[in-house]
């Protein structure tokens, strides 16, 4: 099965049902997308396919064959971390961090989507995701903190628009 | 031994470095003695925090002779920042930069024997030891490298790694380590740095971890990754009391990638090669299974009934003064609050492996000793054969379910010696099987003199233990489910200063006369243990709901009735902060908002708190909708002040989730909240508009646990701005639209 | 297009007779906005009940706003118009509406100054309201608490946005006067017919409408739609696998979910959480009336229900494979899809109302249009905030377009035994498209209360 996962190609062989979480965590050995329900409640393992946020915990991995996927890891690097990473350590959003991937991929989606989000917005669209931590203000501060850079950025490169996803 | 590379990089490659000169290095006195529990080792000290336990400075701090530092803790990061945190303690004393020291945590062949990480006393207890530690062994070094330079110690200071004297000389730590230098008992005075020249504590150092965390690194338990790892699904009971009475083992056998099944009594699991292959065949399994179950669960409606009607015994939490004194008038109330969970977002994990007869298990456990040590009565070997390693979970704000996923491993892991197999529970096995915090009653009265002031009070609660760690193999779910079957320990009624359902039972406000009794209940029909703050939720939210009451019966501003009650400078101060910049005043406020003040010193001797918000009533939906906040908090020295602001802010909107929503459900024999649509927990959409903390620094001052010191406090703004906002109280937690619309009436 | 401008002209007409027929009506004067000790307590309480049964708090609320403050967009085929603030402020709300003018608006769809109402605001049913309930109805409005608030304007075309047109509207499809008892009917199933066609207003959804908007004569309760769902059909047609019965009914419309039918979904959600306030005795005659208008199930469907009870309880959890289900085929495909998407919940092995529920029961797998299936697919259930509620993840972005396709497909052939839908392509790129607007809301049935912020998001 060929997979395009943070723009790298990946053929892996799995049962066709198995859920992208696993395929990304066990195969691919990516660590961002989490297991936190396997419901569709909790949105820990929310990843982005062609740009939209979705829940990988319920998305067969046979769904996503050709498409962009991303994942957290495709965001930024330790060393380069892209806007929605650094503005999450500049906020120091995270307690136990473990929702943390999954509130910024669907923040990740929101932005790429809707560069101008506004406040509620930004809460609207993270109303699937769920942290039991209580990070919810410095979560909230951080993905504005991405949309101000990221409009900063495509400011400073006006005319070259990245296309979304 | 033979330790699998988890790449925690605090902890890589440490056991492999026999290339490194090893100088100091020491298994604590507890790991040591734990085979064979000898009497506790007589005190001669008092030394501060941990230190009083483990007094070896090496237990703490090794140096090599290229000059890096490690420091041990047995306290584990639970996302409280403390990795952060320790190392910007130990740092302040060494002289050197936190960056610059590799810590390692909570490690039963390496760390020292700190019980548990809970009950808010990481910094108060490993903080105060390893600044302890750290000043002497920078005395020390300064000692050395007194007699190496000839120079005297006067003229020596600690500088950047170095010891640097007049005209230039300079010696780097690790060219003054010898061979057990530092193994030594910490002496009982210490000369400690002040607050003055501070380069590391109350400096705002970004937390170490959060790196990993928001690029995908391996952070959590969860990201393990050993080679050859297999996957196992454990399938659970339906119930507690359930008894299997069979399954087809050969059907599940024979689907694709199981490697084995482990039956033990009413234990079972599936292990697979893959993980999907694992809930796969976990769910044929659990299809398969038959249970016989019992109806044994109380009433859900009943629980304050039924908690009055088990009292085991009664013990007196304090008596001063006379029992009843004349006063103008009495004014009495009770609360309850639910059955509530920990629910955190990873369900439980472990990765367990068995090797030469050594069975090591990374757990997100809060308390590596005591879980090896039941685990080592679980498997029937002594504590020595096991090992467990602290790896990061997601949050778990008490005890969850880390302990019993760590047994689960270790016990699977049995079946397959050389294998590393990692558990991941479901969704539903967490929700169901971890320990709640207990349902609790509590019934107030107080007296009041002619003026409003507070001249008795009594206060009764009635409530489990609040704590059933481990422990035996008992406390462990694969140590009651396995043939065995290891009996939970018996409940005992213990009143100790920190408290467990009595913590913050006795008011901190100024009563001559108190009586406060823990009406005992042994019997615990739902399984229960300590959730963030114990006792301390619902007693404060019972105290400070009843404050409020008293104020509006003595007519009195309720800020300025609690300061009337208070002579605790520092309380004082943090009332009057939050109050001050809340902008706290009486004048009237839009119909259905209100405004609630409340106040507590966590454990009486930990934190001091106090919170204001505004609460915003729909009477038809009974939706509350809480919109500022503002709270200030007192912890002594602030050692990493964002980190207290990220503790408590967390505190609080967890807090403003247990009490407006949350409640177990059960019916006779199953619990029914078996996931988030079943308990729902706090939604961005009902986060507060705003929410301040302000951290009121006491340099030089001890420290003071603060993760758990929102908890009460916030229930009780809460509730006195739901009263404020609608004449009305709601005693009971939570504060449920049904409840709202019910006391409410249209 | 085009059926819009025939609309006009058809309205043109009737705006001319209209304005002979139906002049403009009188204002009434205001009132001072009455105490609540103008009112006694168990009148207000009576009329909170009677608010519930009317769902007022859904159509007059913004989710997560206060109460009745109104400014919800109610979406129609003529454009959008705006509900209105309903509470007793006196500037923005009702608060100078005495009760004659507040019975009025009921029984005629006309307000205080005199305009004429849209009917998204169901008065063709509300005139069927009694004066003493519309009294306790009154009671508890100028009882909550005021909100000033004014709600944005209608959108709509011209000339719909001319009020006077809608006397001609009137003229057309509007039966004034209060309801009368049947006297050949029991008097539970009069006060059935009195709450489902009166404040209940279950028509208004349930019953088809015409191209003017007004429901069908003669095709009472036979399956209508609201807000981008299909209402069921609540007659002979009900498309329910297993047939509903009184005691099923009342169990649904009192919790909101049943064993046999699963969990409210769409707008059904609010209905069924607003009638939790009902006593049992009016949730029984709603039911009773309800089942009456369904008449005894035939033969063939009691079998079918046998059959599917049976196969539940001897094979629960095994996922159909139709014959026609070959790998290159849509039901192949989406069997496929079923497995591993849908079956991990839609197994039954998670009781009602939290788990999914087993297809062989769903009305909405049975339907004549697939609009139910592609929402639900779509946009899922979102959560509830802070209340328990059945959860289900949207799969407008896992799903492509064929995927969907496919997968009802499957549904349709495995779990009804039907072909596939044929319109279904086609509804699901105008329901993508935005071209049917649908509301997504939690299924727990509440009164808009809490912010459930992300529950429009499509
Ligand atoms: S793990 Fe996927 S939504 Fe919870
Ligand atoms: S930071 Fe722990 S769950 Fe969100």
């Amino acid at each position: 099965m060929k997979l395009s996962v943070n723009g790298v190609p990946h053929e892996v062989e799995a049962d066709p049902a198995t859920p992208l979480l696993y395929v990304l965590r066990n195969d691919l050995k990516l660590n961002g997308a989490k297991f936190g329900c396997g419901l569709g409640q909790c949105g820990a393992c929310t990843v982005m396919v062609d740009g939209k946020a979705v829940f990988s915990c319920l998305t067969p991995v046979m769904l996503v064959e050709g498409r962009q996927i991303k994942t957290v890891e495709g965001l930024g690097t330790l060393d380069e971390p892209g806007p929605m990473q650094a503005a999450f350590i500049e906020e120091q959003a995270a307690q136990c961090g473990y929702c943390i991937a999954g509130m910024m991929m669907r923040a990740q989606a929101l932005l790429e989507a809707k560069p101008d989000a506004g406040d509620a917005d930004i809460r609207q669209a993270l109303e699937p995701n769920l942290c039991r931590c209580g990070t919810h203000m410095r979560i909230l501060r951080a993905v504005a903190r991405a949309r101000d850079k990221m409009r900063s950025t495509s400011a400073a490169s006006s005319g070259t628009t990245g296309r979304a996803s | 031994m033979n330790a699998p590379d988890f790449p925690d990089v605090t902890r890589r490659g440490f056991l492999a470095g026999a290339g490194a000169l090893v100088v100091s290095f020491t298994i604590p006195v507890h790991a040591q003695e734990a085979a064979n529990p000898a009497p506790a080792p007589a005190k001669p000290l008092a030394l501060p925090g941990s230190l009083a336990d483990t007094p070896l400075l090496d237990a703490w701090i090794r140096i090599d002779a290229d000059g890096s530092i490690t420091v041990f803790t047995g306290k584990a990061e639970l996302g409280q920042g403390t990795k952060t945190s320790l190392r910007q303690i130990a740092a302040e004393e060494l002289e050197i930069e936190p960056a610059a020291i590799r810590l390692i945590t909570a490690d039963t062949a390496l760390t020292p024997d700190e019980g548990y990480t809970a009950g808010s006393q990481t910094i108060q207890n490993s903080g105060t030891a390893i600044r302890y530690a750290s000043a002497q062994v920078r005395q020390i070094l300064v000692a050395k490298a007194s007699e190496k330079l000839g120079v005297p110690v006067e003229q020596l200071k600690a500088q950047a790694g170095k010891v640097v004297g007049p005209g230039g000389v300079v010696v780097g730590y690790g060219a003054l380590v010898a061979v057990d230098f530092l193994h030594v008992n910490a002496a009982a005075d210490t000369w400690l740095k002040a607050p003055e020249t501070y380069h590391a504590i109350g400096k705002p150092f970004a937390r170490v971890d959060i790196p990993a965390k928001v690029t995908g690194g391996e952070a959590f338990v969860q990201d393990m990754r050993l080679p050859g790892m297999v996957h196992a699904r454990v399938v659970r009971p339906p119930s507690y009391a359930a008894k299997l009475t069979g399954f087809n083992e050969v059907a599940v056998k024979a689907m694709p990638g199981v490697v084995a099944m482990v039956h033990d009594g009413d234990f079972l699991a599936v292990v697979a090669r893959q993980e999907f292959q694992a809930v796969k065949a976990m769910r044929a399994l659990a299809m398969t299974a038959t249970w016989q179950e019992q109806a044994a669960l109380p009433d859900q409606d009943q629980i304050p009934a039924f908690l009055e009607k088990s009292v085991a015994k009664v013990g007196i939490v304090t008596s001063v003064g006379a029992d009843t004194m004349p006063g103008a008038r009495t004014i009495e109330a009770q609360f309850t609050r639910a059955y509530q969970m920990h629910g955190s977002i990873g369900p439980s994990s472990a990765v367990a492996i068995v090797d030469n007869g050594l069975t090591t298990v990374w757990t997100h456990t809060q308390g590596v000793y005591p879980d090896r040590k039941a685990i080592a009565q679980m498997l029937d070997v002594p504590p020595e054969k096991v090992r467990c390693i602290h790896a990061e979970g997601s949050g778990c704000y008490g005890h969850n379910g880390a302990d019993d996923a760590a047994a689960d491993a270790a016990l699977i892991a049995q079946a397959l010696p050389g294998t590393p197999v990692r558990v991941q529970w479901m969704r539903d096995q967490e929700h169901l099987w971890e320990p709640y915090g207990p349902a609790m009653l509590t019934r107030t009265s107080a007296t009041l003199d002619d003026k409003g002031s507070i001249v008795s009070w009594h206060y009764d609660l009635w409530s489990n233990n609040h704590g059933t760690r481990p422990g035996s193999a008992g406390s462990l779910i694969a140590g009651r489910l396995m043939a065995k079957h290891f009996a939970p320990d018996p409940a005992k009624l213990q009143i100790s200063p920190l408290g467990n359902g009595d913590r913050n039972a006795i008011p901190l406000y100024d009563v001559p006369n108190q009586r406060v009794n823990w009406h005992f209940v042994a019997d615990m029909p739902v399984r229960v243990s300590a959730l963030r703050g114990l006792g301390a939720y619902c007693n404060v939210f019972s105290i400070e709901s009843f404050m409020d009451e008293l104020a509006l019966a003595a007519n009195a501003d309720r800020v300025e009735y609690r300061l009337r009650h208070l002579n605790d400078a520092r309380a004082r101060k943090v009332i009057e902060v939050a109050a001050e910049k809340f902008g706290w005043s009486n004048d009237p406020m839009p119909e259905g908002r209100g405004r609630g003040f409340a106040f507590a010193k966590y454990k009486n001797h930990a934190a001091y708190l106090a919170i204001a918000l505004e609460a915003d009533v729909d009477r038809d939906s009974g939706a509350i909708a809480i919109s500022h906040v503002v709270c200030a908090v007192d912890c002594g020295e602030a050692v990493a002040p964002d980190s207290i602001v990220n503790q408590t802010e967390g505190g609080i909107l967890q807090s403003l989730s247990w009490t407006l929503y949350e409640a177990v459900h059960f019916d006779d024999t199953r619990i029914l909240s078996a996931d988030w649509s079943a308990y729902p927990i706090l939604r961005f959409s009902a986060v507060p508009d705003s929410l301040e903390v302000h951290v009121v620094d006491n340099p030089g001052s001890p420290y003071l646990g603060v993760a758990e010191a929102a908890q009460g406090p916030t229930a009780g703004a809460i509730a006195n701005a739901f009263r404020h906002a609608t004449g009305k109280r709601i005693h009971d937690l939570p504060y449920t639209r049904e409840r709202v619309k019910a006391v409410l009436g249209v | 297009m085009k059926r819009f401008w025939m609309s006009v002209a058809v309205l043109v007409v009737a705006f001319g007779a209209g304005l002979f027929a139906y002049a403009r009506k009188p204002a009434i004067g205001p009132v001072q906005p009455p105490h609540r000790s103008a009112f006694d307590q168990a009148l207000i309480e009576k009329g909170a009940v009677l608010a519930s049964v009317g769902n007022c708090t859904s159509c007059h609320t913004r989710p997560g706003d206060r109460s009745f403050a109104g400014g919800l967009a109610v979406p129609t085929p003529f454009g959008t118009i705006y509900s209105t603030n309903i509470t007793p402020d006196p500037e923005t709300g009702i608060g100078r509406w005495s009760q004659a003018a507040f019975t009025r608006a009921m029984r005629e769809g006309v307000d205080r100054a005199g305009n004429h109402l849209y009917p998204a605001f169901p008065y063709d049913h509300f005139t069927l309201v009694s004066d003493k309930d519309n009294g306790a109805l009154y009671a508890y409005l100028m009882t909550r608490q005021p909100v000033n608030r004014r709600p944005r304007a209608n959108e709509l075309p011209f000339p719909l946005n001319v009020r006077l047109v809608l006397a001609g509207w009137k003229l057309l499809f509007f039966d004034k006067g209060a309801y009368r008892d049947v006297a050949s009917q029991s008097a539970e199933w009069n006060r059935g017919a009195y709450l489902v066609n009166g404040l209940g207003h279950c028509g208004a959804c349930h019953t088809p409408r015409n191209r003017l908007g007004a429901e069908k004569k003669g095709s009472h309760l036979a399956g209508g739609e609201a807000e981008g769902w299909a209402a069921f059909a609540l007659d002979a047609g009900s498309p329910a696998p297993v047939p509903w019965t009184h005691d099923s009914l009342f169990a649904y419309l009192r919790q909101g979910w049943h064993a046999d039918h699963g969990v409210a979904n769409g707008p059904m959600g609010e209905v069924t959480g607003n009638l939790g306030r009902l006593p049992d005795a009016d949730i029984s005659a709603m039911a009773t009336y309800v089942v009456s208008r369904m008449g005894e199930p035939a033969p063939q469907r009691v079998a079918k229900a046998r059959e599917i009870r049976t196969k539940l309880s001897t094979d629960a959890g095994a996922i159909p494979i139709p014959v026609s289900a070959k790998a290159e085929t849509p039901t192949g495909r989406g069997a496929v899809i079923f497995q591993a998407a849908c079956a991990t919940c839609h197994d039954g092995s998670r009781p009602q109302p939290f788990g999914g529920l087993d297809f062989h029961l769903s009305s909405t797998v049975n339907a004549p249009s697939p609009q139910n299936a592609i929402n639900t697919v779509l946009f899922g259930l979102p959560a509830a905030s802070g209340r328990q509620s059945a959860i289900m993840p949207g799969f407008a972005a896992t799903l492509r377009d064929d995927q969907v396709t496919d997968l009802l497909a499957y549904l349709r052939e495995a779990f009804a035994g039907q072909p596939a839908w044929p319109d279904a392509a086609d509804r699901l790129a105008a329901t993508r498209g935005g071209k049917y607007p649908v509301s997504v809301r939690p299924s727990d049935g509440i009164e808009r209360g809490p912010a459930n912020v992300g529950a429009q998001d499509k």
